[in-house]
């Protein structure tokens, strides 16, 4: 494939990443293939005054990589390489659009893995892991991206080379790793990045349970951190999530429940038999309707299938779909389930949810039909309504998708003027023309005025 | 010097935060913010400001057993947390130290400290998920929540870990909390300090209940904490000497109460890569963490140092005694420096809040 890309026809296939309705082109996408050249493309853009937006795979679900029609797309996905893994350090350098899968893949020959899997990881690169943050459904035990990443190689908004974090367990002065994970590619472009690995576990297993009603399961859910378990993984799917993936997947799933949990618990073969009996017992004295324990490796698999499965199993119900991203207490699931039950009739829009139950972060997806274009504006105007609900009830806008342009507006339910001033301050302390990724992630109140025109689309406050 | 209107003694004394940094802004004196105290003198550079007292701003605000998440002020005492988790059976995964009980939680956060169990754990860096500030604008200012998942906005709460309150007067901290481990147990091995980070590491790399690795005088120590279960039959595989009763050397490890610490003189802290094989020629070493963070005492030239700790793939910093007045860790490049400078300024324009106490620029 060519370096530079300049006819609208081939730039098509960048003009959004994997939430379509924003969508826009740039004046050039460039995929360099070496350090050297990301590092030229900045200077000459510094030099210019360019936008510049950086891209891997373009599976980010909230428009963070989305083109700026006065800016360079900066493609990093042809720096795909596993540069060396060090397997008794339990550590992976990595190029920064090497996909997620391909780091496990290559360290499984040590028997260790990376572990965070948001579930785009056959495609999404660890670059674009280490700008949203990304989580996956092994958060709660194992961490997000923030926690399992030792080390970046970045270049500045002007080019200037620059490594951050060590090999150790910290850094000197400020961590600007925590900073820049997640910084939606807003502070710097990262060129290299060092993952932590972790020993694969001995065995996992899967317990799965219907309930008949939503509240039981989030209490089920309760019981079990309450009983000292921390599971792998443990997720909830409500009817409408439960009977399309069923449909698709056929995993064994009770097309009749309200709700089903799959809980994985993962660890030694002895602690493993131990904990899968436990997490049986309990979802059976929190009123499971069925329980089922994986009884092998297909099994398991099967069950995880559907769940996987679950967003395109959706994708079969409806021509399009929305996938919103907040997160809630969780003893705060029952009132936030019901809430946007209503708020789907009022839409005239059906809602599936899946849930990350352990970490609290829900999924509705809206689904509607793009061809409508009344359905896209009732589609948006409900899943605002769900982000400010997930505020008022204690949560955040997004657990994991990050705020790109999608979420921009409803930065300021969850932050006062002065916070957002303060992540602003935050943004000029390392690029102070706003050339990185403009009009993604924060709102810039202060200054906007004096900067460049933006689209309508872009707007900010 | 502590000024009267400075020293806090009730609960919730932000409004009397707000109100002392609010005057040190106008005139241009800049305050060192002290919790309880215990760390005053280690980790930062030498700050001979006006103390900013507050330790009264304490107690638990909300404890939430069931959603993994407790937040409280950050004068609260590391004892009164660890009491509260302890009855419902949940502890804070970092095991940090609690210096004779004076340790707060904001004092924790602005120095990142952890205990042994740090490799495996986390550290409070990893399990903060939200805090409340007041940056030198004397804006209160609150970050992340309560939420395991949150990616609105930059990570500012993770950004205060080991800032030294540089960045802003911590007020409130959220903490994600985990289990109490059902069992404890501990493993020694008589070995080289080169042997101990190879085998350590090698351990490490297993799928097994792993939460504590150090070496000491010849002596590699190795804990298993989790399941019953799973404790029970890793011993078993793994051999070596079990010991009775470990409780207390975990402890003493974590509050640097071992005679290897006692020495009133320089104490080094080298944090680098786990498996690094360099031999630190400078005297007696303990080695924590898995071997990513190893101790190191006496008067050393300061070039010979900081090429053993770039040798080893990380930084070194002078955590106790020596010369405070001077820098106190591991340079960074010009670029970086800017960076932070700038980073710096964004929180506290006027250099009021610890200026000095991380980097003398700083």
């Amino acid at each position: 494939m060519e370096c530079i890309i300049e006819e609208a026809e081939s730039q098509r296939p960048f003009e959004c990443d994997a939430l379509t309705i924003y969508s826009d082109l740039p004046l050039l996408v460039v995929l360099p293939e070496t350090v050297e050249q990301v590092q030229q493309v900045l200077r000459i853009c510094h030099l210019l005054c360019v936008p510049v937006v950086a891209r891997g795979a373009g599976t980010g679900l909230s428009a963070g990589a989305m083109p700026h029609p006065e800016g360079i797309l900066l493609c990093l996905s042809k720096l795909d390489r596993i540069l060396d893994i060090d397997a008794l350090a339990r550590t992976a350098r990595v190029q920064p659009g090497a996909s997620n899968l391909s780091i496990s893949e290559a360290a499984g020959k040590h028997r260790l893995y990376y572990a965070p899997d948001p579930s785009s990881q056959i495609a999404c690169t660890i670059g674009g892991n280490v700008s949203e943050n990304s989580g996956g459904v092994h958060c709660l035990k194992y961490g997000l991206t923030v926690h399992n990443i030792l080390s970046l190689n970045i270049l500045t908004v002007e080019g200037e080379e620059l490594s951050i974090g060590s090999m150790g367990l910290d850094s000197p002065g400020y961590d600007l790793m925590a900073l820049l994970t997640g910084s939606e590619g807003l502070l710097a472009i990262i060129t290299e990045v060092t993952v932590r690995l972790l020993p694969l576990p001995e065995r996992a297993q899967v317990v799965m349970a219907g309930f008949d009603n939503v509240s039981t399961a989030g209490d089920a859910v309760g019981a079990i951190i309450a009983a000292g378990i921390i599971p792998a993984g443990l997720e909830m799917m409500d009817r409408l999530a439960v009977q399309a993936a069923e449909d698709f997947a056929h995993a064994g799933y009770p097309r009749e429940a309200a709700a089903i949990l799959l809980c994985e618990v993962d660890g030694t073969s002895e602690e493993v038999a131990q904990h899968t009996q436990k997490v049986a017992r309990l979802f059976e004295e929190h009123g499971a309707t069925s329980v089922t324990i994986s009884r092998d490796e297909s099994q398991r698999a099967l069950l995880w299938k559907g769940r996987k499965a679950a967003f395109p199993a959706i994708g079969r119900l409806s021509p399009d779909y929305y996938c919103m991203d907040g997160t809630i207490p969780r003893s705060q699931l029952s009132f936030v389930l019901n809430e946007i039950y209503r708020l789907s009739e009022h839409y005239a829009l059906p809602v599936a949810n899946v849930f990350h139950a352990g970490d609290g972060n829900l999924h509705p997806l809206i689904m509607f039909d793009a061809s409508d274009p009344t359905a896209i504006r009732r589609a948006e105007e409900f899943g605002a309504k769900i982000l400010e609900l997930s505020v008022s009830v204690g949560g955040c806008i997004t657990g994991e998708h990050g705020v790109g342009v999608e979420k921009l507006s409803q930065m300021d339910s969850q932050f006062s003027t002065q916070e957002l001033l303060q992540f602003e301050d935050i943004k000029y302390a390392f690029d102070p023309a706003l050339n990185l990724n403009p009009g993604k992630g924060i709102p810039i109140l202060k200054r906007c005025q004096e900067y460049r025109a933006l689209p309508a689309r872009h707007q900010h406050d | 010097m502590t000024e009267q209107h400075c020293s806090l003694q009730t609960e919730d004394r932000s409004e009397y935060i707000i109100a002392a940094l609010q005057r040190a802004r106008e005139a241009s004196r800049p305050v060192y913010i002290s919790g309880g105290g215990s760390k005053q003198h280690l980790i930062g550079r030498n700050c001979d400001y006006t103390v900013l007292d507050v330790s009264g701003h304490k107690g638990i605000v909300d404890y939430q057993p069931q959603e993994l998440v407790i937040t409280a002020r950050a004068g609260t005492p590391l004892v009164d947390i660890l009491a509260a988790l302890e009855a419902e059976g949940q502890t804070l995964s970092f095991e940090p130290p609690l210096f004779e009980g004076i340790a707060t939680l904001g004092g924790t956060l602005a120095c990142n400290l952890s205990g042994p169990a740090r490799p495996w754990g986390g550290s409070i860096r990893d399990m903060v998920l939200g805090v409340q500030l007041i940056n030198g604008r004397c804006e209160r200012l609150n970050f992340g929540g309560k939420m395991i998942k949150n990616v609105a906005g930059y990570d500012v709460s993770r950004l205060q870990a080991g800032a030294l309150g540089t960045l802003g007067v911590l007020c409130e901290v959220s903490l994600k909390v985990m289990p109490r481990a059902e069992k404890t147990l501990t493993l020694r091995y008589a070995m080289s300090a080169q042997e101990a980070v190879r085998h350590m590491n090698q351990r490490a790399g297993q799928p097994k209940p792993l939460s504590g690795a150090f070496w000491l005088n010849g002596q590699l120590h190795l804990r298993l904490s989790g399941a019953a279960s799973a404790v029970d039959s890793t011993a078993i595989q793994w051999g070596g000497e079990i010991l009775a009763s470990d409780n207390s050397l975990w402890a003493q490890l974590r509050e640097m109460t071992l005679p290897f610490f006692n020495d009133a003189g320089a104490l080094w802290r080298f944090s680098v890569k786990p498996s690094a094989d360099v031999r630190l020629d400078f005297g007696s070493t303990l080695i924590d963490w898995c071997g990513a963070q190893r101790w190191v005492r006496g008067e050393h030239p300061d070039e010979a140092l900081q090429q053993a700790a770039i040798e080893a793939q990380g930084h070194i910093s002078l955590f106790r005694g020596g010369d405070r007045s001077a820098e106190v860790r591991s340079p960074l490049n010009s670029v970086e420096q800017g960076l932070q400078q700038r980073l710096k300024k964004s929180f506290d324009p006027d250099r009021i809040l610890n200026p000095g106490r991380l980097y003398s620029w700083l």
